[in-house]
């Protein structure tokens, strides 16, 4: 007893330290949120295995951490999103985006010097002569900028490099020899463009093109009482426009990256008022439904028929007919997914090839024509869902006593009033929870849609990419993942719509499968 | 039982029906296994092929096989890798997740703490949020764990399964459903005989509930290897996918390698079917008791 206290005692350490040092590196790096985030945790997990009245917490405390960081908090952020214009337009945050403007550098043309290169006595070293152009009559300033030479500099690596400069003068005059060709000058570009000169000033002057240098310089700088920056070339004043998430200037325009905003329920009209979106989103909807209905209806029928033939006590063998039946159950759905989505392949195909040669040239469309991808969409999903339905039915027959068949035998009745006045009445009810539940599973079968169709055939005119086949899962992974736009925003609020039907359905499954007020299953 | 005048008839319809049905269920797979022998990747053909190749299966396997123009190539496997991660991330995963969800139902099935029956409840709701439609901040929060312990990041297998481990509420589910049917008899007694609440976790219940963990171990990792959404978001370089990602890969409009695709399907479903129907008796109580499709 001792020994395993001292264990666990020592395992709490560890982690506890383990832990802390983590927060301190998020401390470091600067993000204090989530340091004071991570503390609170921390202090959390130690008063729960230290305190002995949260002694039933220590056994929900792992599983409830690894729910609530990879499910809880992605629904609340994906609701936050919901709420924001985050997308590839407005992408970065607002304070990325006003360091993106301070950080803008720009050429300073104005300040341009043309330059020569002169090749050192060595051979392998170079100096580098900064020549201002001459003022222009009509310029009216007369100050005239002095000519630099740069100290002596290698060219063989290919690394930044930076040397100091100074007037021509104190420099003792031009370098002899003579400057570099214009020909000779190209075949050193490359590692000249890591040069920076340093004059004497501090101003750091690069090359901007294969005859001029000029320096680097600032485009904006922030103004704090007004909060807008202003650019230092052309005199532009913007400011941030909080509602469409971009700074503007006086004219209105938008300058430089966007930044995610809140814009309320923006993404929510979205779907109500543009035309272009409406549309599409309508048909998604009513089809998620009518899938979801059909594949339920579907793989129930052949299920329940094939459970119904399989208890039959006259056909031999009835446990290998079961396991080669259940066989589409077994195989992994990714790949008889693809398999399908192979053999449907209009072109090369083997369905195609073989309806073609039954049929005399019967050979659907199944990846261009709307309804021929559903249907095909349809026929997947019975292939793949009708043997979970069977072993459901299976195990609720086999507790219906076979007696109440042959008193309905004795009374007249023929097999087929006892299939839909008997076996079925008796299944229903138990199967009622299970149904839905398989319900809200193909309302979300994101892997059979994405693998076999990716939605295709797409919907001419629609504002994002979406197709026939789509349903609001796809839908919705296509709007933030392959859609150009990545409109995380607006996918968020599909997300958030998708969440609050599915979480209506699975509490009435729940209210109806527990029928009580203790939850059990 | 009384037997109908049309006995006999109906009892030939009946294998007619199933032999029909089968020989439709069946199709597809006998269709993969032959385009796996089949030369080239664009080749149409009959059931069995006329000339058996190898060229699909010694790619998929990482033999040296010759290409189109004659050369002799061989690279290590990439199927192979990605088998081997999907079978880790699989196995790790479902083991994690039954120590946590283990020790989750035992909490809910035998102690008691005020909003349990809420805190079920809502797990239970909470979990019908498919995570895919969260990827956007999954991948959000990876990338932030990523950027202090680079290890469990983004494109890394621990990260992959960090996320998977979010999947535990409805295991935690299964497995309270399957310690309520065990009367808490046993344990009070050995309580009143001095053991503590954690000595009749382990040494009473955990024993007496082998047969749901192995179904929910194997129920979680049949769902983990088919899982293709999340590992296609979280893992980008090629050498790091699972076999859902890579054989998805086989079947790009621009690049289409059926022959290869069938290899690789035939290759990776014969081990998890034959585990499947191997376990099927103890799956089919699961399910059922269950009431989720995993």
């Amino acid at each position: 007893m001792r020994s395993s206290k001292v264990v666990s005692h020592i395992i709490y350490t560890v982690i506890i330290l383990f832990v802390l040092y983590v927060t301190l590196l998020v401390f470091r790096s600067g993000h204090d949120t989530l340091g004071f985030v991570m503390l609170i945790l921390l202090a959390l997990g130690a008063f729960v295995y230290a305190w002995k009245g949260a002694y039933a917490y220590r056994y929900l405390f792992p599983s409830l951490m690894a729910f609530g960081v990879f499910v809880i908090l992605p629904l609340i952020y994906t609701i936050y999103i919901a709420f924001t214009n985050y997308s590839a337009v407005n992408f970065l945050t607002y304070s990325g985006v006003q360091e993106s403007f301070l950080r803008e550098m720009q050429a300073d043309v104005d300040q341009a010097y043309s330059f020569n290169l002169y090749p050192g006595t060595g051979g392998e070293e170079y100096q580098v002569l900064l020549t201002p152009p001459p003022p222009e009559p009509a310029d009216g300033t007369n100050t005239v900028r002095p000519t630099y030479l740069s100290e002596p500099f290698s060219l063989a690596e290919n690394a930044p490099i930076e040397v100091s400069a100074r007037p021509v003068d104190e420099a003792g005059g031009t370098p002899r020899g003579s400057a570099l060709t214009m020909r000779d000058m190209i075949k050193v570009r490359d590692p000249l463009k890591n040069l920076t000169v340093i004059l004497p000033d501090a101003t750091r002057v690069t090359m901007i093109s294969l005859r001029n240098f000029a320096p680097n310089v600032k485009v904006w700088a922030y103004n704090e009482a007004q909060n807008s920056f202003s650019n230092l070339l052309n005199g532009q004043v913007v400011h941030a426009d909080m509602d469409a998430g971009f700074f503007v200037n006086e004219a209105g325009e938008k300058v430089g990256p966007g930044f995610r905003t809140r814009i309320g329920w923006g993404n929510f009209m979205r779907i109500i008022k543009d035309e272009a979106v409406r549309g599409p989103f309508i048909t998604v909807f009513i089809w998620t439904i009518l899938f979801a209905l059909f594949s339920v209806v579907l793989t129930f029928i052949v299920g329940f028929l094939l459970a119904v033939l399989l208890e039959w006590k006259a056909i031999r063998g009835r446990k290998v007919w079961r396991s080669l039946v259940i066989l589409p159950y077994a195989v992994p759905a990714f790949i008889s997914i693809l398999i399908f989505k192979g053999l449907f392949n209009p072109q090369f195909g083997e369905i195609n090839m073989i309806l073609g040669r039954l049929f005399f040239g019967f050979t659907p469309e199944w990846t261009t024509n709307p309804y021929w991808a559903r249907a095909m969409v349809l026929i997947v999903n019975l292939w793949l869902g009708y043997p979970y339905m069977m072993i459901l039915c299976t195990g609720i027959l086999q507790s219906v006593p076979s007696d109440i068949y042959e008193a309905s035998a004795i009374d007249g009745g023929t097999p087929k009033s006892d299939l839909f006045k008997m076996t079925l009445p008796l299944i229903l009810p138990p199967l009622k929870p299970l149904l839905i539940a398989s319900f809200a599973f193909n309302f979300n079968n994101f892997l059979l849609v994405q693998l076999l169709t990716n939605g295709a055939p797409q919907i001419v005119g629609a504002a994002t990419s979406v197709g026939y086949t789509d349903i609001l899962v796809t839908y919705t992974f296509n709007l933030a993942f392959r859609d150009a736009g990545a409109n995380y925003g607006f996918a968020s609020a599909i997300a958030t719509i998708i969440f609050i039907i599915v979480s209506v359905l699975s509490y009435v499954n729940l209210k109806m499968a527990t029928r009580g007020d203790e939850v059990r299953v | 039982m009384i037997k109908s005048k049309h006995h006999k008839l109906h009892l030939f319809l009946a294998y007619a029906c199933l032999v029909g049905f089968i020989a439709l269920t069946m199709f597809p797979f006998l269709m993969i296994i032959s385009i796996s022998f089949r030369q080239g990747n664009l080749a149409l053909g009959s059931l069995i092929p006329k000339q058996i190749s190898l060229e699909h299966w010694k790619f998929v396997l990482g033999l040296p096989y010759a290409d189109a123009d004659g050369n002799i190539v061989q690279q290590p496997s990439v199927v192979l890798q990605w088998f081997w991660n999907s079978i880790k991330v699989a196995s790790i995963s479902s083991i994690m997740i039954l120590l946590l969800s283990g020790s989750g139902a035992y909490a809910f099935a035998r102690l008691r703490f005020r909003f349990r029956g809420e805190m079920l409840t809502s797990l239970m709701i909470l979990q019908m949020f498919p995570q895919v439609l969260s990827l956007v901040a999954i991948y959000a929060i990876l990338n932030v764990i990523g950027n202090y312990i680079p290890s469990m990041g983004l494109n890394t297998h621990p990260g992959l399964i960090l996320v998977y481990l979010g999947g535990v509420a409805i295991y935690i589910w299964m497995i309270k459903g399957y310690f309520d049917t065990i009367p808490a008899s046993i344990e009070e007694s050995a309580m009143i005989d001095g053991a503590t609440t954690f000595q009749t976790f382990i040494g009473i219940l955990l024993p007496m509930s082998l047969p749901i963990f192995a179904v929910v171990f194997i129920l979680s990792f049949i769902s983990y290897i088919g899982e293709y959404p999340v590992a296609s978001v979280c893992l980008t370089q090629t050498d790091q996918w699972t076999l859902a990602v890579g054989a998805n890969s086989f079947l790009y409009d621009q690049n289409y390698l059926w022959g290869r695709f069938a290899a690789t399907a035939v290759l990776s479903g014969i081990p998890i079917s034959v585990m499947f129907l191997v376990c099927q008796k103890f799956l089919v109580s699961g399910l059922t008791s269950g009431g989720v499709k995993g």
